[in-house]
């Protein structure tokens, strides 16, 4: 009974606000544009929280990862004729790192090398990825069939190969595929075991695994391909040198992450003549997340903030005179038996509806700008439920603060005197 | 034509029998206007009595004190000082929302200037003190759609006031004022903008449902639209002067 009461009350508000459409429109504006921003603001905030917390659940909270990177004077000096560029993690910075720190649980080497790999009558570009066995549970990548490499392949130099899911399909692999034989190059190697495959990208720091990738042991890898690569440049043959690609380092407490990092950081610029690696922690990201969200958070809550007063003002503005210029229609409802607060919820609930009125369309509308800001800026957003809900609940505070002041001073109106005024 | 009679009172039998003859009591009633230094008796110290079933003209001159006369009865304004027994209740020391209930229960008002509300139809400016009343939306349609068709305007129940003709807002004050069947019907100057014809079929009407039982109250200037009462209040200076055709 209340509910069909207030639905038709809501009904009854509608009509008398699109009695003035236009004016109606353009008092929400300042709703709108503040809803928006409030929905842009908590997409963008959530787009950055769920980016780390993917990246931290990927790379592992515990871990610490180093890639080998060309330093910029390099890459200058790299485009000059049969150039040999020799960067990177080394094979000593592997054990150095592993040795040093107390604190460290495990240490995995990654090398990458590119090549063409055949499986049957297959033939792919694959990247292989030398690594050991502890770089299994570092990433944490089930077992589909078959199973991971084991140290025993690494000390005794055995030619075994695990596929991912995504690359046995592309390979057309079916089960059967363990035992089989997997030609690189010239190289025979013998597929042990699928697991199963990274999901989606990782934002800014790549796991081996966005393509056709084999694993294989570090020592197999490095006896087999060497560590140098070529390529084929439109200037000639570009000729790199990389010991090791990557290292992942599990740390054994989350607090100890940061001060490893950071001993690292330093003991690497001891050994390194320039800058060509780079020290990412997973939970840092969610630091930077966090800071992003707040420089978010700070200019468009600013602007949601400013235009949801201005909206306000303006819907408080409009309303007033409204109740101006309805003060017969107030006093002649009063006359009939109309309670104060009776005058109250009707204005009130016009305001309420106008604003959230103005709330659907900022929500409309913010909802277009995660998208805009994600295909311009390339920043992740997401919409949540809670940042669609959230604004609905603003605009209808809004409503109910601005809408309050009006609505009293309708009920004050005293039905002798609006009678009286023709 | 019209046919509204009974109470719908809520009262004890004891009360009600006794306001069954005296539907309104005014107790030495002032409403003293503070206007800077001086104050103004509006009201200067009135006691009356109005029986159910009666059609009173109140009269006399500008600023006599006929709309706040008329402004205590309807339930619109608190005395100064005195009692207003309404249907045997004291109404005098009600807070604003007893008054508003007052209204809406037991009084119906019609104005010199028809006062309906311009962006509502015809139809829901008649429902609205079924509104107030709560009543669901079919029954008060039912409601408005009779009404409409007692005072002659069923065809015009979708129109909007400014379609209309005096005569014909008028009309729907008259069954908006019935909506709620009230006891007692106030018109202030319900004839003032109307032309003597159309002021003819309001009065016609007005007496129609005086027959029916309703008890009716107005004010007016001019004596022929005062013929039509039963009794007359002749006011001045916010006193009541001669009283014609009270006795029974
Ligand atoms: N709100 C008010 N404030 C001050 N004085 C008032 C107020 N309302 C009425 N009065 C005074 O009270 C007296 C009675 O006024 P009232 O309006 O009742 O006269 P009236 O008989 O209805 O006159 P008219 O025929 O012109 O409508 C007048 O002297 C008027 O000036
Ligand atoms: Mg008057």
């Amino acid at each position: 009974m209340r509910q069909i009461k207030l639905a038709r009350n809501v009904l009854l508000g509608i009509e008398d606000l699109l009695l003035h459409k236009l004016r109606s429109f353009l008092t929400t504006l300042g709703i709108v544009f503040g809803v928006g921003s409030v929905v842009a603001m908590l997409s963008v905030g959530e787009g950055a929280s769920k980016e780390a917390m993917d990246q931290i659940r990927k790379l592992g909270s515990n871990n610490i990862i180093i890639n080998s990177v060309k330093s910029v004077e390099e890459e200058s000096t790299s485009t000059t004729h049969s150039h040999m560029s020799i960067y990177g993690l080394t094979y000593d910075d592997y054990a150095r790192v592993t040795e040093t720190f107390k604190t460290i649980r495990r240490t995995a080497p990654v090398k990458l090398i590119r090549k063409e790999g055949r499986l049957g009558e297959r033939a792919l570009e694959l990247r292989i990825v030398g690594t050991t066995p502890v770089w299994f549970e570092l990433v944490q990548r089930p077992i589909i069939a078959g199973r991971v490499l084991m140290a025993s392949d690494d000390n005794e130099h055995a030619p075994a190969a695990v596929l991912t899911e995504f690359g046995a399909r592309k390979l057309l692999a079916a089960e059967n595929t363990i035992g089989q034989t997997l030609r690189i190059g010239s190289d025979r190697f013998e597929v042990v075991g699928i697991v199963k495959s990274e999901s989606g990208q990782a934002g800014n720091i790549q796991i081996p695994d966005q393509e056709v990738d084999v694993y294989i042991p570090i020592n197999v890898a490095t006896a087999y391909f060497g560590d140098v690569t070529s390529r084929r440049t439109s200037g000639g043959f570009e000729r790199e040198m990389v010991e090791l690609h990557q290292l992942i380092v599990q740390v054994d407490s989350i607090e100890n992450v940061e001060p490893v990092a950071n001993g690292i950081e330093n003991m690497l610029s001891r050994f390194h003549k320039k800058k060509d690696y780079l020290v990412s922690v997973p939970l840092a990201l969610l630091r930077q997340a966090e800071a992003t969200k707040r420089t978010f958070n700070i200019v468009l809550g600013s602007i949601a903030g400013i235009s949801l007063l201005v909206g306000g003002i303006g819907i408080m503005n409009i309303m007033l005179a409204s109740v101006t210029e309805r003060t017969r229609e107030i006093g002649i409802r009063r006359a009939i038996g109309a309670k104060r607060k009776q005058i109250i919820s009707q204005f009130l609930i016009e305001t309420v509806v106008l604003s959230i009125m103005g709330g659907l369309i900022g929500i409309g509308l913010g909802v277009l700008v995660p998208v805009l800001i994600t295909y311009f800026a390339g920043m992740p957003t997401v919409v949540t439920l809670k940042s669609i809900v959230l604004p609905l609940v603003i605009s209808f505070a809004v409503g109910i603060i601005f809408g309050l002041y009006p609505a009293v001073r309708a009920a004050k109106v005293d039905p002798i005197v609006a009678l009286r005024h023709e | 034509m019209i046919r509204e009679a009974g109470s719908n009172s809520d009262l004890s039998d004891a009360a009600k029998a006794k306001s069954d003859i005296e539907i309104i009591k005014l107790e030495d009633a002032r409403k003293i206007y503070q206007m800077g230094g001086s104050k103004v008796n509006a009201l200067g110290g009135v006691t009356l009595s109005f029986k159910r079933g009666s059609f009173w003209a109140i009269m006399g001159p500008s600023g006599s004190g006929k709309s706040t006369m008329m402004n205590v009865l309807g339930c619109l304004d608190h005395l100064s000082s005195g009692r207003y027994i309404l249907e045997g209740r004291d109404v005098s020391t009600l807070d604003d929302d007893s008054l508003s209930e007052m209204r809406l229960r037991h009084l119906g008002f019609i104005f010199q200037s028809f006062n309906l509300i311009p962006q509502l139809t015809v139809q829901r400016n008649i429902e609205l003190p079924l509104y107030y009343l709560g009543w669901e939306a079919g029954r008060s349609a039912d409601r408005a759609r009779e009404l409409a068709e007692k005072v002659g305007l069923k065809e015009r129940l979708n129109h909007r006031p400014s379609e209309l003709s005096g005569g014909q807002m008028q009309r729907v004050a008259v069954a908006r004022a019935l909506a709620n069947d009230p006891q007692i019907i106030f018109a202030d100057e319900p004839t003032g903008n109307l032309d003597t014809a159309t002021g003819k079929e309001i009065l016609g009407l007005l007496t129609e449902l005086n027959e029916q039982g309703k008890t009716i109250i107005m004010v007016t200037h001019e004596m022929d639209v005062a013929a039509y009462s039963k009794q007359r209040l002749h006011m001045l200076d916010g006193l009541v002067g001669r009283v014609e055709g009270a006795e029974e």
